[in-house]
């Protein structure tokens, strides 16, 4: 599947071709040791119709590189190939369990005269290894929050378990990768964190622990406004991921009806209830419903031994959304569900409006003037912080920046230069089209602005950097 | 079964020589003395007031039976009514002359009442046909009428706390005129009518002296009426009218105390209750009437509590006859010869005691059970302190689900009261700052009373404890600690760095560091001081620098405003540092999300350089020695934080004390 990009470039039938999912498949090299039972080696592969013979070819040929590179290097085992026409990417993310990606370059596709073929320029500088290794990490992490470990499941049922789960999971999750989209943000995996005065935080606590202390079956629990984060009571690293899979796939998911409109047939009845505006995005969407069935996902975070299963309650109302994790072993039942219903519905329709109130007066007292002009990038490793006004808001089929790509690709360079070193340092990029980009890192933070200055000098590029920081990041502490 | 008697005689009575047939007891209810009159004073007058100073003994010629005898206020003069056209006085102010003196009423065919002494020589005769108002000349030995009122009296009730006489008029006597006195001036006051449950036919006097009583509640003026029920008004049970009696516009029917019962009825006014003592059940019931009922129509109150009898009461035997092995006699309550006056008093003549009325508030919290009214309850009383901790104490030690809500509505409920009292603090600071010459009338300095419960208080005698206690779930526990925090920001009240350590302290202790660290991105763990975003300006030089210090930082000025507080700002930021560092180091940054609020930045430097002393207790310049007792240590030094600044005074360093003590 080719994916077209919407830019065609300046040559009248000249064709451009984003990068695009070649194959993606997953193997464990101790499966099938002896010649002749290769296939058992493979767990999955995608695209399925592929061939046995050239599965068992690719697959070995992964093998081979893997073990080929490990002699000069043995703790750190290669992480991607690169050839012309397309880069794989390999991850091992348990002992013996490989996961390869193959991507196609991108291309610029150039009409001959004369009814020749077309001449293919591959591009294969432009991919970055940091965006996509953190795509095929992604990959992991969103199976593992689903699922578990791979041997969690060799161990409550085999090969042919994991390769059901495998199957099920990844024939979905794949046709969701947008590899096109995928810039410097997969590459931090950050959580954006919505900004709160202290009150209007305390208060969510409040209810947080109210909520936690009445229903005490909850174990955790989680707080989004605008898709932003405001708590997580769970451990930095499964937000992390619960926070990709909540803003990436359940909130655009469910983000369409409710933009519908109140009287769209396609907003889901809101159950007769008058009183408040919550409801479950997973789990039963009717609770009047008699034949509602209390089913919720079930997520696997870390815990002091190993791992814990938990039962995933994201309870909605208006932009507020509570999560409410609940351990698996414990059956959900409609009483419990209407428990929560009863007991968080007005209360989170209340903290949703009041967060908006004084989410619009901060807004007012700020002023228009600090409305960022930058284009900018922040990150911070410690806390996961990110920040981006380059991006537009996330929907469910694609991620959307606003500058061009050849600059989001400079961005990720300058974000390998930081990683490479350990110091502190600042990179200022003058690129090809009048843009400035400036990258800046500050022990475990990370700044990118793209200005957009003709004619400007390095000093006045880096005096505009510095009212920035002075501006949106006067509370954030900068060495320079 | 836990105490339950909420009501209690005072552990020392006055005692005095028991009525009898040659011994006549009279009770003043404006100096509170008992008169103990043996054979018309000729054997003796016995005077015993509260305390020592006021009791007195003295003779008198026995002219015949003594109907009221009362002292100014002072003791300054003896006023004798023996009969009902004149009363006698008597100097008691040395080098005075001690001949009696004796004034009769000025209406003629009018019989005297009785009198009430309204300033130290200044009288007031009621008669049945009016008042007269008497300025007494001591050294003169005569009186001088200042004022009098003719109106028909039926009987009189006297307020000696706000000088109000209360005159009961009419055939029916429900039309009450009320008279204020005030040095030498007496004023009418608007009249009113009390409302009879039956108006009887022929017209009778049907309003007595028994049911009504005046007393002050919260400060103001109410006349009580006892309202027996009557079958034929359809009412089912007693209850007690209150009647608000300004001084200014008219009296208005403002409060009304169910009884829920019927009988014979007495009442008292104890720490702003009302008291109603039931005599046929033996039990006493009480009325906040500030406390609002949620059920009822405004201003009907049911009992506070649930009715119960006063303390039993053991009277320890004395005089030559007690055996010390003999046991007290109990005393029997609710006796028929007791007497009952406002406020508190309570009086057995045939006994010869007079005890004061006490409310016991520890039996109260587990009598009511709605612990925001019990909060509401305690907070208007006067030893309340002690008592409302234990509740804190109490409804966090229970744990049991749906507490939280509770706790939450208490502190809310301490907090506003705290608050005000901060307020009224402030701005009578700022009245005395701007200087007496705009300062109107002196404001007074707002006194704290044992209601304002502040966060020194709350740790010392909750939180501290609470904390530390086993078997408390850590989630419980910061939800507690959250909510106490999120009711001190919702009344503004400045958080203090103890709490904020307590938070910390429990975060760590359970590895919750991602917790804390958010804590911290919100500004939930800062903000109210300076000092407390200086640690994470601190941590993070501390990761940048490699040092705490980092002395290429220019001093924040800062330090010069917080010189009185530098103390113990660096012992708590290290002290807070030390709670952060100790394991968290890696994870745990000062970092804030890009919000628009405006930071503190800088303060870093007030809380490191400047002259410190190392355990040793050596002057060492601060540069780089807090990091180096810090780092290698890896724990909580925290008696060494606490040596470590000398010198400071015991008040600077209570908060610490508390925090360290424990």
């Amino acid at each position: 599947m080719l994916m077209i990009s919407p830019k065609m470039a300046s040559g009248m039938q000249e064709k451009q071709y984003t990068p695009s999912l070649l194959s993606f498949f997953i193997y464990n090299p101790t499966f099938g040791p002896r010649e002749g039972e290769e296939e058992k080696k493979i767990l999955f592969y995608h695209p399925s119709d592929v061939e046995k013979n050239e599965k068992i070819r690719n697959v070995g040929l992964c093998e081979a590189i893997v073990q080929f590179t490990r002699t000069f290097c043995p703790t750190k085992p290669a992480k991607s190939l690169h050839t012309q026409k397309n880069r794989q990417f390999f991850f091992e993310p348990e002992e013996n369990f490989w996961m390869v990606m193959v991507v196609r370059n991108p291309m610029i596709e150039k009409p001959n005269k004369d009814g020749k073929p077309p001449t293919v320029e591959y591009q294969e500088e432009e991919m970055l290894d940091t965006v996509y290794g953190a795509v095929v990490r992604q990959c992991y992490s969103m199976y593992k929050l689903f699922n578990g470990t791979f041997s969690r499941a060799m161990q409550a049922g085999g090969v042919e378990l994991l390769m059901q789960k495998l199957e099920k999971f990844f024939y979905r999750y794949l046709q969701t990768l947008h590899l096109q989209s995928c810039d410097l943000l997969d590459v931090f995996g950050g959580i954006s964190f919505f900004p709160l005065d202290k009150m209007t935080y305390l208060k969510i606590q409040s209810f947080v622990n109210r909520v936690e202390e009445s229903l005490s079956l909850i174990k955790y629990t989680a707080f989004l406004y605008n898709d932003q984060l405001i708590w997580s009571g769970l451990e930095q690293d499964d937000m992390r991921i619960l926070y990709k899979y909540l803003t990436t796939s359940l909130f655009p998911r469910h983000s369409e009806p409710e933009l519908a409109g109140r009287d769209s047939p396609m907003r889901p009845e809101v159950a007769g209830n008058l009183l408040h505006y919550g409801r479950f995005l997973t789990g039963p969407t009717n609770l009047k419903d008699p034949e509602a069935k209390f089913r919720f996902p079930k997520i696997f975070v870390s815990a002091e031994d190993g791992y814990e299963e938990l039962h995933l309650i994201v309870y909605k109302a208006m932009s507020a959304a509570a999560c409410f994790m609940i351990s698996a072993s414990v059956e959900l039942t409609r009483e419990f569900c209407e428990q929560l219903d009863s007991l968080v519905g007005p209360q989170l329709t209340l903290l949703a409006s009041d967060i908006c109130e004084q989410f619009t007066i901060n807004r007012r007292i700020s002023g228009p003037e600090k409305e960022p002009q930058f284009k900018f990038i922040y990150f911070n490793h410690m806390n996961l912080a990110e920040k981006s006004t380059i991006h537009m808001r996330k929907t469910a089929s694609v991620c959307l920046t606003s500058v061009h790509p050849d600059l989001m690709k400079i961005l990720g360079d300058i974000n390998c230069d930081f990683a490479r070193v350990d110091e502190d340092e600042e990179i200022i990029v003058k690129a090809m089209t009048d843009y400035w980009v400036v990258g800046k890192k500050s022990d475990q933070r990370e700044l990118y602005v793209i200005l957009n200055q003709k004619n400007a000098n390095l000093i006045e590029v880096n005096e505009e950097v510095k009212r920035l920081c002075a501006t949106q990041f006067n509370n954030i502490f900068f060495l320079d | 079964m836990a105490e339950e008697h909420y009501l209690e005689l005072s552990e020392n009575p006055v005692q005095f020589e028991h009525a009898s047939s040659v011994n006549n007891v009279f009770f003043d209810e404006a100096n509170k003395q008992v008169f103990a009159v043996r054979s018309g004073g000729a054997t003796g007058v016995v005077v015993k007031g509260p305390d020592d100073k006021s009791s007195v003994a003295f003779r008198m010629d026995d002219k015949g039976e003594v109907k009221c005898i009362k002292f100014s206020i002072g003791n300054k003069i003896l006023a004798v009514q023996r009969t009902s056209k004149s009363v006698d006085f008597i100097n008691f102010i040395p080098d005075y002359p001690h001949t009696e003196f004796s004034q009769e009423c000025k209406t003629k065919n009018a019989s005297i009442l009785g009198f009430c002494w309204t300033n130290w020589n200044e009288v007031v005769f009621i008669t049945d046909q009016g008042i007269e108002f008497y300025q007494v000349f001591p050294d003169k030995r005569s009186l001088k009428l200042l004022k009098s009122q003719s109106i028909n009296v039926n009987w009189y009730q006297y307020c000696p706390e706000t000088a109000v006489i209360l005159l009961s008029t009419t055939v029916q006597g429900n039309i009450l005129q009320p008279f204020a006195f005030r040095n030498g001036t007496m004023s009418k006051m608007s009249k009113f009518e009390i409302e009879l449950p039956v108006v009887p036919k022929p017209a009778k006097l049907s309003l007595s002296e028994r049911d009504i009583a005046m007393a002050t509640i919260y400060g103001q003026l109410y006349v009580m009426y006892l309202k027996h029920h009557s079958r034929t008004a359809n009412s089912p049970s007693a209850e007690v009218v209150l009647y608000h009696l300004s001084r200014e516009g008219s009296c208005k029917k403002s409060h009304v105390l169910k009884l829920n019962t019927t009988g014979k009825f007495a009442l008292n006014i104890v720490d702003n209750l009302v008291v109603v003592h039931h005599q046929s059940s033996q039990t006493s019931l009480i009325f906040d009437i500030k406390l609002k009922e949620p059920d009822c129509a405004l201003n009907i109150h049911q009992p506070v509590l649930p009715a119960r009898s006063i303390h039993p009461y053991r009277i320890p035997l004395s005089g030559p006859a007690a055996v010390p092995s003999q046991p007290p006699v109990p005393c029997q309550l609710y006796s028929s010869s007791w007497s009952v006056f406002q406020p508190d008093i309570i009086i057995s003549a045939s006994e010869g005691y007079l005890w004061y009325l006490q409310v016991k508030l520890p039996p109260t919290v587990n009598l009511l059970q709605d612990k925001g009214k019990l909060m509401d309850f305690l907070l208007r009383r006067r030893e309340c302190k002690m008592v409302i901790l234990s509740v804190c104490s109490q409804i966090l030690e229970v744990g049991e689900k749906g507490s939280l809500p509770v706790v939450a509505t208490v502190f809310d409920k301490l907090n506003q009261v705290y608050k005000d009292y901060l307020e009224a603090e402030q701005s009578y600071t700022q009245a005395m700052e701007s200087g007496p010459s705009r300062g109107s009338a002196a404001q007074k300095r707002p006194v704290r009373t044992q209601a304002v419960i502040d966060q020194s208080d709350m740790y010392t005698h909750v939180l501290s404890s609470f904390t530390e206690r086993k078997g408390v779930s850590h989630k419980f526990i910061i939800a507690v600690l959250m909510e106490y925090i999120r009711s001190l920001n919702q009344f503004q009240i400045t958080v203090q760095h103890y709490l904020y350590e307590l938070v910390i302290k429990t975060l760590v202790q359970h590895n919750l560091f991602y917790m804390l660290h958010q804590f911290l991105q919100y500004h939930v763990l800062s903000d109210s001081k300076p000092l407390v975003s200086s640690n994470q300006e601190l941590i993070l030089r501390r990761r940048v620098c490699g040092s705490v210090d980092a002395p290429h930082l220019p001093l924040s000025p800062s330090r010069a405003r917080l010189p009185r507080r530098a103390g113990y700002v660096h012992r708590f930021s290290v002290s807070l540092l030390n709670c952060v560092l100790s394991g968290v180091f890696a994870a745990v940054s000062g970092e804030h999300v890009p919000t628009r609020t405006p930071a503190v930045p800088g303060h870093a430097e007030a809380s490191v350089h400047g002259q410190r002393r190392d355990h040793r207790g050596s002057a060492v310049e601060a540069a780089g020695s807090g990091c180096a007792q810090i780092h290698p240590q890896r724990r909580w030094p925290r008696q060494r934080v606490c040596a470590e600044v000398p010198g400071r005074g015991a008040a600077d360093r209570r908060p610490d004390a508390v925090l360290h003590g424990v």
